[in-house]
């Protein structure tokens, strides 16, 4: 098989992957968040309560991979607006890709401590 | 040079004998089935990319009002949501995101059941169930946010 003939592997495919995945992810949790917000329209109680779980540390991992999921596919996202509007978009669709993962890392670096610090503090006291 | 060679066939072509007519591979002819006769899908392509960018604003101003700023989601509770909504600015926040975010979803889903979900009533079943999933849940926060009622108890 020649080589670099097929479109698979590398950033391009692998990057339509992680938009997919993480898409689908984001539209399943908005179905359970508009769900559980509209709870205010039955009591404060059951909303404080069922919000309370939301504040638990296992769920503040997982809202942790939310973040994760929605910055990855916000960032790649413009990425591919970029790759269809702008008419250098496809030369420089690799370098955009790791400028989507670097500005990802940082901006996961930096919200790990909002995120995560609560269930931190739960987990190993004060 | 290029007419010698379609003048190798035996017919010649005049306007008493016309050469046959080849459709464009995608013409819209009286049977194009009805779903490929509009540019559903164009709007849609760019309907993905213009809320797109529209949502990177709000859903990430959303994250950090939500779960980064003032404590992150400890601070969020029925006071809370209460303060935001008794200002119109972010009950037309959430709105708006509301809306684009489903129907970006619901796009996005109905892209990637028509991907693999290959034997038509699969397809067909799947997609109903995604229709009725967005539209009760479009439904359902847009009215919570426009009957929400601080004093409810």
């Amino acid at each position: 098989m020649p080589a670099g003939t097929l479109y698979r592997g590398r950033e391009g495919m692998w990057s339509w992957v992680a938009h997919r995945v993480t898409g689908v992810l984001v539209f399943f949790f908005l179905f359970v968040h508009v769900l559980d917000t509209a709870l205010v329209r039955v009591s404060p109680e059951a909303y404080d309560d069922t919000i309370a779980v939301y504040k638990t540390p296992i769920v503040a991992f997982m809202e942790y991979g939310l973040v994760a999921a929605v910055l990855f596919h916000a960032l790649n996202g413009l990425r591919v607006v970029a790759v269809d509007f702008w008419n250098k978009g496809a030369r420089y669709q690799r370098q955009m890709l790791w400028t989507v993962v670097g500005v990802w890392a940082v901006l996961m670096a930096g919200a790990a401590y909002p995120v995560l610090g609560h269930a931190f503090r739960e987990l190993f006291g004060s | 040079m290029a007419i010698e060679t379609t003048q190798v066939t035996d017919t010649t072509y005049s306007p008493d004998n016309p050469a046959p007519v080849i459709e464009p591979p995608r013409a819209r002819t009286g049977r194009t089935p009805r779903a490929t006769r509009t540019n559903f899908e164009l709007y849609g392509w760019l309907f993905m990319r213009l809320s797109g960018i529209v949502l990177v604003v709000l859903v990430l101003g959303h994250l950090l009002i939500q779960l980064v700023l003032d404590g992150g989601v400890s601070k969020v509770s029925f006071a809370f949501v209460a303060g935001r909504w008794a200002s119109p600015f972010w009950q037309a926040w959430d709105l708006i995101m509301l809306w684009l975010a489903m129907l970006h979803g619901g796009n996005g889903l109905r892209t990637i059941i028509n991907d693999y979900a290959e034997r038509d009533t699969t397809r067909f079943w799947l997609k109903m169930l995604l229709y009725t999933a967005t539209v009760f849940t479009v439904l359902l926060g847009t009215l919570v946010i426009f009957t929400f009622d601080p004093n409810i108890r």
